[in-house]
């Protein structure tokens, strides 16, 4: 390798460590590039690197400093954000006292314990039992509602299928029979937004494996972001298909667990970066809106606009005497197409049933 | 065309009264020197489609435009048989008493029943400049169609052959990044993130766009438009707005950016009423 190449490559190793996929086909198109420029030239150097090896906006700022520090003459320190392991988190909540087994000792899984776990609280079981009810969510079947696509398939009435009709008339020597096609389906996209502040802890990971049995459903028509004080995307990382290393994945990824809850700021980055035009919205939140409850609204009115449906599921409205009356709640209310529970297996199930159908 | 340098480039981009800094100006010129699709992402209003224009009149080439949306199909984006005039072309062959089916066949998928989509047409055309818009709109699934095509030039068509390009058109690619493209893609193109322009290069544009308008109301509407962009808007306007804004003011007679004038054409800026009605109430036009 000659020394532009090994210090290209040395480069790309510097972004790939700060987190920009810099991988080896990028760093080929760099050296490529590089033949058309001038390589004495800082700036065209730092031009079609960036041109090459980066691929999102985010990737920009790490690119910058990775460029300074490496062509400054001095290699990058990168230090990983610190991360936070969902399980470590998770264990230092505070456990309920209403629940009633000694945690730690696995219970038989019989039909009718499970039917009485089905309806309880999430936040009111051991840690044994809630493992359970983790084990039932894996194996949710979410199924989702199909929405035509403009794609086709052959049919017996429908659209004119003009190829097959020439083809048949070809092999026939006549035009005997028009054949048709329709459109094919695709599943509803769902786009889902998981509180995780802290007055939502109990019921965070429970919500997750939701989120991860939609996403393992329905891999390419799912979306999941956590919210609190900052919007992060964690599809990618609910896809693994176990849902502990899904989850530990996701602990390391998102850097707001147990903060307040900002949910009107993020719906609206949300809104300007991405669009939920089709899909259904779910939002997983208690509606503690730390920030401004009209800024709220109005991103709902927003979201509710594009979106084909808003759910919010509520883990508190799975009892009998919750009225929505938090600020965020309120705020929220006009504009959402149902709210629903979201605190124990067969309030999951049913939402999941929902969504099948919806 | 021999461009030697980006700074060329930059040069032949102002004499198409298109002012590129010298990142856009790297990037088109590494997408024509290394053929390889140019991939712009930015919000709205920055001027990616634009670019796709201009490049196509500096190189005296047709522009070929595939507006994406949801649900687009490859029978919309490369070709599609033209079904009536192929059964019309049966029917002649039937009541002619002609049977042979091979021959039937090889007239009917003949290329005169073909029509070209915009790919097909752009691998077709030498040279061309191809500009897939808005990519993001489209279902992920021709993401990886549009590769393909991308990464060869080529199309194969069953009945017909393959068609490939003696030179690969130039190509941009543009995404309002309403959705995350895959990667796969992103790695065939060299990817440029492009930003609003600084007030400077906003002044400079509307004086080289809008040749009635003084220096004076450029500064000042590019003033208001930074403004603007700070403010918490739904939609803030980009350069494409604040060129239809100055353009409104400038027919209205304008020579300065007066409160009155400026809420009168204030549509051609922000085409959200809570953003009108948040800039009005907040005062944002008045000073400056």
């Amino acid at each position: 390798m000659d020394e532009l190449a090994a210090t290209m490559t040395g480069f790309a190793r510097t972004l790939r460590a700060a987190g920009v996929a810099a991988d080896h086909e990028r760093t080929q198109n760099l050296l490529r590039a590089l033949d058309h420029l001038d390589v004495t030239d800082q700036g065209e150097v730092y031009w079609a690197g960036r041109l090459t090896l980066c691929a999102t906006p985010d990737d920009l700022p790490r690119y910058d400093r990775c460029f300074d520090a490496y062509f400054g003459g001095r290699k990058a320190v990168l230090s990983r954000a610190a991360t936070t392991s969902v399980t470590r988190h998770l264990a230092e909540r505070q456990d309920d006292g209403e629940s009633g087994d000694d945690d730690g000792t696995p219970a038989p899984a019989t039909a009718s314990r499970i039917e009485v776990l089905r309806h309880r609280d999430v936040a009111r079981l051991t840690e044994a039992e809630r493992a359970e009810v983790h084990r039932m969510l894996a194996l949710l079947k979410g199924g989702r509602a199909r929405r035509r696509s403009r794609r086709f398939e052959s049919a017996h009435r429908g659209r004119l299928d003009q190829r097959r009709t020439i083809r048949d008339a070809l092999r026939k020597g006549e035009v005997a029979r028009l054949r048709h096609r329709r459109h094919t389906t695709r599943p509803r996209p769902v786009v889902m937004f998981v509180d995780v502040s802290g007055s939502m802890a109990p019921y965070a990971e429970t919500l997750l494996r939701f989120a991860h049995a939609l996403v393992r459903s329905e891999p390419r028509a799912t979306r999941v972001y956590s919210v609190g004080t900052r919007l992060t995307p964690i599809t990618a990382e609910l896809r693994h298909r176990d849902p502990g290393t899904a989850l530990n994945e996701v602990s390391k990824v998102i850097p707001d667990w147990s903060g307040g809850t900002r949910l009107g700021e993020e719906l609206k980055e949300y809104l300007a970066r991405f669009s939920a035009r089709g899909a259904i919205a779910l939002i997983a939140s208690d509606g503690w809106e730390r920030g401004d409850p009209e800024l709220l609204g109005t991103q709902l009115a927003r979201l509710a606009r594009q979106a084909y449906r808003v759910i919010w599921v509520n883990p508190h409205k799975g009892y009998a005497d919750y009225q929505p009356l938090t600020g965020g709640m309120r705020a929220a209310l006009p504009y959402l197409d149902d709210l629903v529970a979201g605190h124990s297996l067969a309030a999951f199930e049913q939402l999941s049933e929902r969504l099948a159908h919806a | 065309m021999d461009i030697e340098s980006p700074e060329k480039l930059i040069e032949l981009l102002d004499r198409h009264a298109y002012l590129a800094d010298e990142g856009l100006a790297t990037a088109a010129f590494l997408a024509l020197r290394m053929g390889r699709p140019l991939f712009l992402e930015g919000e709205a209003g920055v001027g990616k489609t634009e670019l796709a224009k201009t490049l196509a009149a500096l190189l005296k080439a047709p522009l070929i435009r595939l507006q994406c949306y949801e649900g687009l199909d490859a029978a919309q984006a490369l070709y599609d048989w033209d079904f009536a005039r192929q059964l019309l072309h049966l029917k002649a062959a039937e009541a002619a008493g002609i049977t042979d089916v091979s021959r039937l066949e090889g007239e009917i998928y003949d290329r005169r029943f073909l029509i070209a989509r915009p790919l097909l047409k752009a691998i077709e055309t030498q040279p061309s400049v191809l500009l897939v818009d808005e990519i993001d709109r489209a279902d992920d699934e021709f993401e990886a169609f549009l590769l393909e095509v991308l990464s060869d030039f080529t199309i194969s068509i069953p009945e017909l052959g393959t068609v490939k390009a003696g030179t690969p058109p130039v190509v941009v690619v543009t995404s309002n990044r309403t959705r995350e493209v895959h990667d796969a893609l992103k790695r065939r193109c060299l990817y440029h993130w492009l930003e609003h322009p600084g007030f400077d290069r906003e002044v400079a544009i509307l004086l080289r766009r809008l040749p009635g308008c003084t220096e004076t109301l450029a500064v000042q509407v590019a003033r208001a438009a930074e403004r603007l962009r700070q403010a918490d808007l739904v939609k803030p306007p980009g350069v494409a707005e604040t060129l239809d804004w100055t353009e409104a003011l400038l027919t209205l007679g304008a020579k300065e950016l007066d409160p009155d004038r400026a809420a009168a054409t204030l549509g051609a800026a922000l085409k959200y009423r809570e953003d009108v009605a948040a800039v009005i109430g907040n005062g944002l036009l008045s000073h400056g």
